[in-house]
């Protein structure tokens, strides 16, 4: 066991090791893209070029580059902006968890429970018109694109219907320390919560409706009902038990990547300073080592969701735990 | 104790409705084993999940008469139906690979269907489990109620499964070609098992197979079933020594003799089971039967009481 987690983590390293050199290799020594061009802006004297390399230390070799910015990332954490010089990033990033952490955890526990529900309760009444009605509301969901979502979201709850009894609690735009004030942090993130889950309840709750269809079709689904076990039982012990296994999958990859990052959109819309947000604002002006430090970050969430994947699989799956 | 009667099962299809079993009537007298034999198709399953409530399929139609220690079954409620099932009604199924939960352990599973129908405590009935486990001859049964399906060998499996249906002590046990998916040797000890076990629990038996070894084995009377219907019916003495329908003697002269001259080549029965869609109005063996004659376009009856054949030809008692 513990053999197998030190495994586990020196690929993880090896993950990010992999990935940093790469997202570094794109941005400084792609052929093209000379970072120190644009910082100086364009028809910049090569004096002045020169200047610039010189003080961001790009005329260093690529090598050196990348060991210094992974040192400052990772050892000395003082890592300035491009942009604004003294800067520092690592605190930035380090601020913006807490939000993004706050949006997609609250997120996700919505849509686990709602995917789930509507999973359930679709196999267990499959063909019926509930059935219908839910995978139709599920499609639905899933092709609303969040941003649109969103606007609607706001411009209903902030200013067409803010003034009536449905929507006069909800509190302007922007993040509240849990910390500071839970109920203004809670408040504030109602709505983004079900902007974000929504897309995500009608995948899983399609997903797990098909899984569990499938898995009713087993032979060992009829070995229970000769056993003579209620039909709820059936689902939920036996059927259910079983659909589990790509459920956590799905929910691995996409709760590491919403960590990482991939809730941008939402983030925007409401105006979280997320880390999704702030890796949007740094690619507008292509602030590197931003950009390098929240894809590190997002690296190390995505592989950590799928270590965790692995382990929820150990205690879901009998079967993984003896090979 | 069961008690069939004109037994239809039908389905629903696009190309119209499909008649898998066509008026099948049989008994199952206490503690006796019946085998059931016939070829793939030929509904010998269908008609023992027909039994057990266990074709939940929409399309399915079930008519006829079911009657269980008096008690009709076709049209029972289904949480009727549940109770009996398991506990008095138990099945064991043909693949014992796929027939187990693979996220449980098979102790858990057999203490599942205890406590489904008894109020006894949690670790009772994994008492009686182990209990179970070492009736069937897993070795080690202390160890072996903590282990997942897949860590247990097929026939292993197979005991499990057995050792389950046995749990609550049914009256009637249904095998479904339990011995297909084993190898030859586990097959034998399986049959060994469930001759034993019925005797010590006096249950009766109908067992599904296509093996003719089987039920010359097994078996105290054998019913043979051929496109959804009983083709003759009897003891196991009558079939062997005495087979009337011309399908019977068929599916006997297929198997390879022990004694006297070697055949250069087994028999087979030309020709393939009946679609089920369009069946042939008569005889529904009479396209493959080699002693088919005019009277074959209507259809016979089964005639005959311990003994009974649904043939023309048939001289039965």
């Amino acid at each position: 066991m513990l053999l197998a987690l030190l495994q586990r983590l020196g690929q993880m390293l090896f993950v990010m090791l992999g990935i940093s050199m790469l997202v570094f290799l794109i941005f400084f020594a792609t052929p093209g893209a000379d970072p120190a061009s644009r910082i100086a802006g364009r028809g910049a004297s090569p004096e002045i070029l020169e200047a610039v390399r010189k003080s961001f230390g790009l005329d260093q070799p690529f090598y050196v580059q990348y060991f210094v910015m992974m040192k400052k990332i990772f050892i000395t954490g003082d890592l300035t902006s491009f942009v604004n010089r003294g800067w520092k990033v690592v605190p930035a990033v380090l601020d913006t968890i807490p939000v993004t952490l706050s949006l997609v955890i609250g997120a996700a526990i919505l849509w686990v429970i709602f995917g789930m529900l509507i999973g359930i309760v679709a196999a267990a009444t499959r063909g019926s018109w509930l059935d219908k009605l839910l995978m139709i509301l599920g499609l639905i969901g899933i092709s609303m694109p969040v941003f649109w979502l969103g606007e609607v979201m706001n411009l209903v709850s902030q200013s067409r219907f803010h003034d009536t009894w449905m929507f006069s609690w909800v509190p302007p735009l922007g993040y509240k320390n849990l910390s500071d004030d839970p109920k203004g942090w809670f408040l504030t993130l109602i709505i983004p919560w079900i902007t974000l889950a929504i897309l995500y309840i009608g995948l899983y709750g399609r997903v797990l409706r098909a899984s569990l269809i499938e898995a009713l079709q087993e032979d060992y689904i009829r070995t229970a009902r000769a056993k003579g076990l209620s039909e709820t039982r059936i689902l939920l012990r036996h059927a259910l038990r079983t659909s589990l296994i790509s459920f956590v999958t799905l929910f691995g990859l996409d709760f590491g990547a919403l960590v990482g990052g991939s809730a941008l959109l939402t983030e925007v819309v409401f105006n979280l300073q997320g880390v999704g947000k702030l890796t949007y604002d740094a690619l507008q002006n292509l602030d590197l080592p931003i950009i390098m430090t929240t894809v590190m970050y997002a690296s190390f969430f995505v592989v950590m969701a799928n270590a965790l994947v692995d382990v929820v699989y150990i205690l879901l799956d009998p079967r993984v735990r003896a090979s | 104790m069961l008690s069939v009667r004109d037994l239809r099962v039908s389905f629903r299809t696009e190309q119209g409705l499909m008649q898998a079993i066509d008026g099948v009537s049989f008994d199952v007298a206490e503690s006796e084993i019946l085998g059931v034999v016939g070829e793939s198709g030929s509904g010998k399953t269908v008609s023992l999940l027909a039994v057990m409530g266990l074709i939940n399929d929409p399309n399915a139609i079930i008519e006829g008469s079911i009657k269980y220690r008096g008690r009709e079954l076709v049209g029972l409620p289904a949480g009727e139906m549940r109770k009996l099932r398991g506990l008095e009604i138990a099945m064991i199924f043909q693949d014992p690979m796929t027939a187990l939960t693979p996220v449980y352990t098979i102790g858990w599973q057999i203490a599942e269907q205890i406590l489904a129908h008894e109020k006894i405590s949690r670790a009772a009935a994994r008492q009686r489990a182990i209990d179970l486990l070492a009736e069937v001859n897993i070795p080690n049964p202390q160890e072996a109620v903590d282990r997942y399906p897949h860590q247990l060998s097929g026939g292993m499996r197979q005991r499990a499964v057995i050792a389950m249906a046995l749990s609550c002590n049914p009256a009637l046990l249904v095998a479904d070609e339990p011995t297909t998916a084993l190898d030859v040797t586990v097959q034998a000890q399986i049959l060994d098992l469930v001759r034993k076990l019925q005797r010590i629990h006096k249950s009766a038996v109908v067992f599904i197979t296509h093996d003719m070894g089987v039920i010359a084995e097994i078996a105290d009377r054998v019913l043979v079933m051929y496109g959804g219907r009983v083709v003759e019916s009897g003891t196991k003495r009558d079939l062997f020594l005495n087979p009337q329908h011309p399908y019977t003697r068929a599916l006997l002269d297929s198997i390879p003799p022990l004694e006297g001259k070697r055949p250069r080549r087994l028999r087979s029965i030309p020709g393939s089971p009946p679609s089920l869609l369009d069946r042939f109005k008569g005889c529904s063996f009479a396209p493959r039967c080699p002693l088919r004659f005019e009277k074959c376009a209507a259809k016979p009856d089964l005639v005959g009481t311990s003994h009974a054949a649904a043939c023309f030809l048939a001289v039965t008692q």
